[in-house]
């Protein structure tokens, strides 16, 4: 530890007059900040000018996007609370893709802002915005700070908030002559009020007892469990349930790695492109448990004729998310793990053999997806990169996906053991989200194997964040899955839009010689036949490693739920496509 | 159907703009909105006025408490609850003309709050359809009108709170006297 650090950390314990910039830096120490991702700017000056004497590591991005969405990243893959810094103006205001990608996604994160002096406020000063005012629908609570003496209980407000309830961005604004003047910093004295529980939670034990006499009685339950199994850590809670009640468990897109992959009674991803079996079985069954999951829009297809003929036990933390859009007949408002450790005595043993007995035989002859053993065409297909990575990491590497068609076969063909190990856009579905993030990620994780899988398009709308890496020294390994279309646009104009492929062919540059620009190693990969050994190259590369999978141009994510149709109203897999994996898709 | 939900808020600047927020985003048009000071020190009280589905009040109110400035809400619905509005009324009238209005004035319990030789002022507190009821008879008289002020309601419920919150708090109120309020309530609607 050297001398600075001694002296940020006495400031902790010890009342110390400092400027509202080293008030900020002080405070982050005291929350547990070491990283942060930021851009610097006329506003944010005085911030920067403190920082070398606090023990925070800073992480220069090319674009303040870059830098929401690292700290987004980095909050994903390790479970605390994500940092951004940016300037005024259009700094502030390339932030806000990445909060609202939080926002949508529950991700708790801290954005700090400059902004002009307070006595120019409102006078549309240079690099001025509003960005309190912009932020407000898109952030779980902002701060407009214009004293110093303000900026610790803000910046403390700020995490607490972030972390509490059902998670989310805050933005703390501070004004340049705030960062400037100096007051008394008492980190124990600028302690927030203790975190007041959203008064409309509600766990009766009468709820209780009925949702264990629904379990009781159910012939064909389902769990559901989303994204806030993990925000609740209650991860062996709803092994347990699922356990002791032998009831199957579906999960979101957000939810992958709740509940692991190998577990038999992990029936994989329900919704638009869920396997048929999985929606179908939604759709038969008589009991739906839902845990730390929305019912978003792309999970239930259309709401009258959703699970019609089951029961739903809702359990979540937020109380306007409660039949809010499927109704439910047992409410359990609360934390996860807290509802489920007073529901679990009352589980008991449940045979649920013939239940399960159903679900496996509707998955067809081939229950068991191994798309390696299929005869090389030739052709190299999206879905063998993924699964390669699969196969070759163990399952064990973190794999940070961008938005289309290679985020659902990601979804489809990696099967996520663990965790925290899946981060992607979900709620907001932002392109250009996986490269920062990623980095995000790796310095949350940085013993931890990192994968970008991204298309085309979403990786060229963040990729100066290349540069990011390099000068960060870190190594991060990215498949780009290119297909010279914007897939996902493409697919759908295929299915809606009579092929009309407008705006959709896309010409890229030649990544691998765009990477080696950076500094960063790469290779192209045309034919299945070379997968293994570049991911393996990839992996064993010292540094940063890119590999371009030219992939066959028109494939399509099979099987599709058109949005607003019923959930067992999907688009099949052809008959010719070589992916076909049951024998009930011939 | 009609919500009125009553909120506690912080108050701090921008937190009229959430709540007010929340309404737009959800595309419900906002009635009417008063604020002002309550018994708590730090503490704004509003109540909020606005047509939306039935099943609309739960999740507005959930989505209200989600503001970190937003302490309490009371979802009003059918509750028995006393609600007033304030109206300031100027209407243009001479010495002529004058007397009718008094007359008005008398009948609904309102009253004279600034006179000149060419206008004079009312002011009445009441429930909606009473200050409705005296602006038409205002608009048979010969005088005109030249300026409606109304303050948007007030609402409040009756007897004791049940609010488990604000008893937490200690902000329990004594029970209303409200005899005098309900007959008042019932009467004089033209």
């Amino acid at each position: 530890m050297d001398a600075n650090t001694q002296s940020s950390n006495a400031h902790l314990t010890t009342p110390t007059r400092l400027t509202g910039a080293e008030i900020l830096w002080a405070t982050l120490v005291g929350e547990g900040v070491t990283t942060v991702f930021g851009y610097p700017g006329g506003a944010i000056l005085p911030v920067y000018d403190a920082l070398r004497k606090f023990p925070i590591h800073h992480v220069l991005v090319r674009h303040e996007q870059g830098a929401s969405h690292m700290a987004d990243g980095y909050a994903r893959a390790s479970g605390k609370v994500g940092v951004a810094i940016a300037t005024s103006g259009p700094g502030a205001t390339n932030l806000i893709t990445g909060i609202a990608t939080a926002m949508l996604d529950s991700i708790p994160m801290v954005c700090i802002t400059g902004n002009v002096s307070s006595k120019i406020l409102g006078t549309d000063a240079f690099q001025e915005v509003d960005i309190t005012g912009i932020t407000l629908p898109v952030t779980k609570h902002n701060f407009l700070v214009t004293h110093p003496e303000d900026i610790a209980a803000a910046v403390r407000s700020a995490f607490q908030i972030a972390q509490s309830g059902r998670p989310g961005p805050v933005l703390v604004d501070i004004t340049k002559d705030a960062q400037q003047a100096t007051a008394v910093f008492d980190f124990e004295g600028a302690k927030p009020k203790p975190y007041r529980p959203h008064p409309m939670l509600c766990v009766e034990d009468s709820s209780i007892a009925e949702a264990a006499e629904l379990i009781r009685n159910a012939k064909r339950p389902i769990i559901l469990a989303g994204h806030g199994v993990m925000q609740s850590n209650a991860m062996e809670q709803v092994r347990a349930l699922a356990e002791r009640s032998q009831t199957p468990v579906a999960l979101t897109l957000l939810g992958l790695g709740a509940f692991p992959a190998s577990h038999p009674l992990n029936m994989g991803m329900m919704g638009m492109h869920g396997e048929a079996w999985v929606n179908h079985a939604i759709q038969e069954a008589d009991l739906l448990i839902a845990c730390g999951m929305r019912f978003d829009d792309r999970v239930t297809g259309s709401l009258s004729t959703y699970a019609p003929k089951s029961k739903k036990i809702h359990i979540e933390v937020d109380p306007s998310e409660v039949n809010k859009n499927v109704k439910v007949d047992v409410a359990l408002i609360g934390d996860l793990r807290e509802v489920l450790e007073q529901l679990l005595p009352r589980i008991g043993g449940r045979d649920g053999a013939a239940w399960l007995k159903t679900i496996d035989a509707s998955k067809g002859a081939v229950a068991v997806r191994d798309i390696k053993n299929l005869p090389d065409s030739g052709h190299l297909y999206a879905a063998h990169v993924m699964h390669d990575l699969w196969r070759i990491t163990g399952g064990n590497a973190i794999v940070v996906t961008d938005v289309g068609q290679h985020q659902m076969w990601e979804a489809q063909y990696f099967h996520h053991e663990h965790p925290r190990t899946l981060v992607t856009s979900g709620g907001l579905g932002t392109m250009g989200f996986a490269l920062p993030a990623a980095i995000g990620a790796k310095f949350a994780c940085p013993d931890k194997e990192v994968w970008v899988v991204a298309g085309d398009g979403g990786f060229q709308m963040t990729a100066a964040e290349l540069a990011t890496i390099v000068q960060e020294k870190i190594k991060i390994n990215i498949a780009v899955i290119n297909n010279g279309f914007l897939g996902m646009v493409r697919q759908w104009q295929e299915f809606f839009y009579d092929k009309n492929y407008e705006a959709t062919p896309m010409v890229s540059p030649d990544f691998v010689k765009l990477a080696d620009a950076h500094g960063i190693a790469g290779a192209a990969v045309r034919t299945r036949a070379e997968l293994a050994a570049a991911v393996e190259e990839a992996r064993s590369a010292p540094g940063a490693y890119l590999l371009n999978f030219i992939v066959e141009k028109e494939d399509s994510v099979y099987p599709m739920i058109p949005a607003g149709s019923a959930l067992h109203e999907m688009i099949r897999r052809p008959g010719k496509n070589p992916l076909v994996e049951s024998a009930n898709d011939e | 159907m009609l919500h009125t939900f009553v909120a506690y808020v912080e108050d701090l600047p921008g937190v009229l703009t959430r709540v007010a927020s929340l309404f737009r985003r959800l595309n419900i048009n906002i009635i009417s909105l008063t604020v002002g000071r309550s018994e708590r020190v730090g503490l704004s009280r509003m109540t909020i006025v606005a047509e939306s589905s039935t099943e609309a009040g739960h999740r507005i109110r959930a989505s209200l408490y989600k503001l970190e400035s937003v302490v309490h809400v009371d979802d009003i619905a059918q509750a028995p609850a006393v609600t007033r509005e304030l109206a300031l009324i100027k209407v243009a009238a001479t010495p002529k003309n004058r007397s009718q209005i008094f007359e008005l004035v008398e009948i609904f319990r309102a009253r004279i709050v600034d006179l000149t030789s060419e206008s004079l002022m009312i002011e009445m507190t009441g429930v909606e359809s009473k200050i409705e009821g005296l602006i038409e008879v205002l608009r048979e008289q010969d005088g005109r009108i030249l300026e409606i002020c109304r303050s948007g309601k007030m609402t409040m419920r009756r007897g004791q709170h049940t609010s488990r919150v604000l008893r937490a708090m200690g902000a329990a109120g004594e029970p209303e006297t409200d005899t005098a309020e309900a007959l008042e309530d019932t009467a004089v609607e033209p």
